[in-house]
């Protein structure tokens, strides 16, 4: 786990109140740490020096405000610069004004064109268009199969046709017949999955521009790999050059990449990223919303990640019960917590869980006490509630020195654990409790989230 | 393609004299300021120089910064002041790390087949990877058989079956969307039952932070062990070499869930240097075994940690 840049930026801006004004000397130490984060999430380094170059530039000089501590100042230079770059243009197609709309899918093997050919095709589907598939990749085993498959399982129309030798050749004509297919089905999007080549690969990269000429494209949307290193910046700079892409697919996003290649892709090829892929469902294509990478990128938290990934896993009407259960009337049983505590588990491993959110604020702690935490942890304190008989759960004001006593060997613990645990429940239960009875929302409004 | 692995050798040191000499005889006193300030100069601007091509080789900062610790330390206790020889000497450092030992496959029992299982995220290459790794085994005379355990990937089993068919081996299938550990069942019953010397087991690519599919691995591992014992015998994690910082938690995850043997890094005939390699070996130990430099059958490497570090340098 990255030790999170904000908490690095407050530190070394810790001396930093009462000076009048950011300076070159005393931003220094900051620009190192942010120059570090920005490598660790895989920018480019170039545009690493770049972007620092840059935010020095607008740092400088600038009055220390009173309202902004000077560490969350710098963060909201940089985070207001980064969202600026990479700009607010989302999933907005051109569409051509006599139809078909050509849109080319391109990009390097393994990032994902043709489930991403799928996605898109399911997208404007429900968008009220008709899409038509096409695959052009004549290289690859099974390819045109698998695009195939996926046109089937998104319920789009598909242009097969009949393929010779696997060369450029056919493959413009099979763009072709496609093309003029799709006139004749009344189809008014016609996309087309592509090989994936190497943008050194000269012979195939003609190939592309003869496609491209071949059908006008209203769309060239480069496919890229979010996982991609620093060698992202070569590869959609050399596919810029040959195809003025007119947009960017930031692919495998529900991973825990933190997607660097996306401010290297932008600042290199100035192309807008449309659309994320954020898992391998049909439906899983989503706008691109600058604000929310540039938060992953610098290590700030992505709360909404968090929260899809709770809402994927947890069984929303048992969280439902707990919620109503902990803010009022009685509070939640031991037993309830265990249960919490089991769905926690099911989400993976509490460190990864606790990287989404921003560790500032009200989840400052979290980071500590999650490295403190091991995960067997959980199944200790899971032994000590399942040692318990089910009255104890419900009343645990029961639970006396011999019944701790008892708690304890029953779980293979000691009674110190035991206690531990039932303090710790007592405190949450209170919070909880007070939670409920403030209104949650106010609460919730008074936690200072910066950058999110 | 490969030539990228074999660059052109560095200037030795005595290469560098002979030509400094030279020089000198020829403009003493400007020359011999050029000579001295350079090597003043070797601290910082040559030190941000390697800096910048480690990390641009994609072996994240803590490698790097590691690294060139270790390396300023010895340049200063060897008095080293020429550049030359800094870059040998950090070679040497890589090296070392890409050679330090790691975990070996399982041995066999003789007259069972060797498991060989094939894990990774999604589009680094598990496929192809297994149709070239198929290849270089037949070509050793080794009877081979293929299971189609990514049930999961529209048209996964069809592709395997075209590199089965490329490379004359079996392929042992289910239908899409079928149990992978009931196919990987199957395979090694077959496998027994044939006297094959090996079965690579396909598996669907998965993003490492799904911790059902990452589950699923280990199941599979568990059906392997109990009908072949010690198998899988290898598990290679495949690894894109165009991955950044992220392929370090890959492997760990990984690692973790289908106890990795070995690597193979994919993708080496683009510009990527697949430097997260270094970074993965550091960490874990674990070797690269392969490397992967094109479409062909043929295009299947074994790793030479010195071409791959000179190749970091070009």
């Amino acid at each position: 786990m990255f030790e999170n840049l904000t908490e690095k930026l407050q530190r070394t801006f810790k001396n930093l109140r009462g000076q009048g004004k950011l300076t070159e000397e005393n931003i220094g130490e900051a620009m190192r740490e942010l120059r570090l984060a920005m490598l660790e999430a895989d920018v480019n380094f170039k545009v690493v020096k770049d972007l620092i170059e840059h935010i020095r530039e607008k740092a400088v000089g600038q009055e220390v405000m009173t309202a902004l501590s000077p560490g969350e100042q710098v963060i909201k230079i940089v985070r207001d610069e980064l969202v600026n770059l990479l700009g607010q243009d989302t999933a907005r197609l051109k569409f051509a004004s006599q139809p078909p709309t050509v849109v080319l899918m391109a990009g390097l093997q393994g990032s994902g064109k043709t489930t991403t050919s799928g996605k898109l095709a399911h997208w404007l589907k429900k968008g009220g268009h008709r899409p038509m598939l096409v695959s052009v990749d004549v290289y690859r085993p099974a390819a045109r199969e698998q695009l195939k498959v996926v046109a089937k399982a998104v319920g789009a129309n598909i242009y097969e046709g009949e393929v010779g030798d696997a060369n450029t050749a056919t493959v413009e004509r099979l763009a072709k017949e496609a093309r003029r297919e799709a006139v004749n089905s009344g189809c008014d999007v016609l996309v087309v999955d592509t090989a994936g080549r190497l943008h050194i690969d000269e012979q195939l990269m003609e190939e592309m521009q003869s496609l491209k000429s071949l059908l006008n494209p209203q769309e060239i949307l480069f496919v890229a790999d979010a996982m991609t290193g620093q060698d992202a910046v070569k590869s959609a700079d050399e596919f810029h050059k040959k195809l003025s892409l007119t947009g960017v697919v930031l692919t495998k996003m529900d991973g825990d990449a933190r997607g660097g290649a996306a401010l290297s892709i932008r600042h290199v090829t100035g192309a807008p990223i449309k659309f994320i892929g954020i898992g391998e469902k049909y439906d899983a294509l989503e706008p691109f919303h600058p604000d929310r990478i540039v938060g992953r990128i610098l290590g700030m938290g992505d709360i909404l990640s968090l929260i899809e990934k709770a809402e994927a896993t947890v069984d929303k009407k048992k969280a439902e019960q707990f919620a109503q259960k902990a803010l009022a009337g009685d509070g939640f049983s031991l037993g309830d917590f265990r249960d919490q505590l089991l769905q926690v588990k099911k989400m993976g491993s509490l460190q990864s869980l606790i990287g989404m959110l921003p560790k500032i604020g009200p989840f400052s702690n979290l980071k500590n006490v999650a490295d403190k935490v091991d995960e067997k942890e959980i199944s200790r304190v899971e032994a000590i509630i399942n040692s318990m008989t089910p009255h104890e759960r419900d009343h645990h004001e029961v639970i006396n020195g011999s019944r701790r006593k008892r708690i304890a060997r029953g779980s293979g613990t000691t009674i110190h654990e035991v206690n531990q645990l039932l303090r710790q429940y007592a405190q949450m239960r209170k919070m909880f409790k007070d939670m409920g009875k403030a209104s949650f929302a106010r609460k919730l409004a008074g936690m200072k989230l910066p950058g999110m | 393609m490969i030539q990228t692995l074999f660059g052109s050798v560095e200037p030795g040191f005595l290469d560098r004299m002979k030509e400094a000499v030279t020089r000198t005889r020829e403009n003493l006193s400007e020359r011999l300021e050029d000579v001295v300030s350079f090597h003043k100069e070797i601290d910082r601007a040559t030190l941000d120089d390697l800096e910048a091509t480690l990390i641009g080789a994609d072996l994240g900062t803590t490698t790097t910064h590691e690294v060139l610790d270790k390396l300023r330390e010895k340049a200063d206790r060897k008095q080293i002041k020429d550049v030359g020889e800094l870059k040998r000497l950090l070679k040497e450092e890589l090296l070392a790390i890409l050679t330090q030992g790691g975990p070996q496959p399982v041995q066999k029992v003789e007259g069972e087949p060797e498991v060989i299982v094939v894990v990774g995220v999604n589009g680094t290459g598990k496929t192809t990877t297994i149709g070239k790794l198929a290849n270089v085994l037949r070509a050793d005379g080794k009877s081979v058989l293929l299971c189609a355990a990514d049930t999961f990937r529209a048209a996964a089993i069809e592709q395997l079956e075209i590199w089965g068919t490329r490379t004359g081996t079996e392929v042992i299938k289910t239908r899409p969307g079928g149990d992978p550990a009931a196919v990987l069942f199957d395979a090694l019953q077959a496998a027994k039952a044939r006297h094959a010397d090996y079965v690579i087991v396909d598996t669907a690519g998965r993003l490492h932070t799904k911790a059902n599919l990452m589950a699923e691995l280990e199941k599979m591992r568990r059906t392997a062990q109990r009908i072949i014992p010690g198998a899988p015998h290898e598990t290679l994690l495949i690894m894109d070499a165009t991955t950044g910082q992220n392929g370090l938690q890959q492997a760990r995850l990984f690692t973790q869930s289908s106890g990795v043997t070995g690597i193979v890094l994919t993708k080496l005939d683009g510009t990527a240097k697949g430097g997260v390699v270094v970074a993965i070996t550091r960490e874990l130990g674990l070797p690269v075994r392969y490397v992967g430099v094109g479409e062909k059958a043929g295009d299947l490497l074994p790793f030479d940690p010195q071409s791959f570090v000179d190749s970091l340098f070009e």
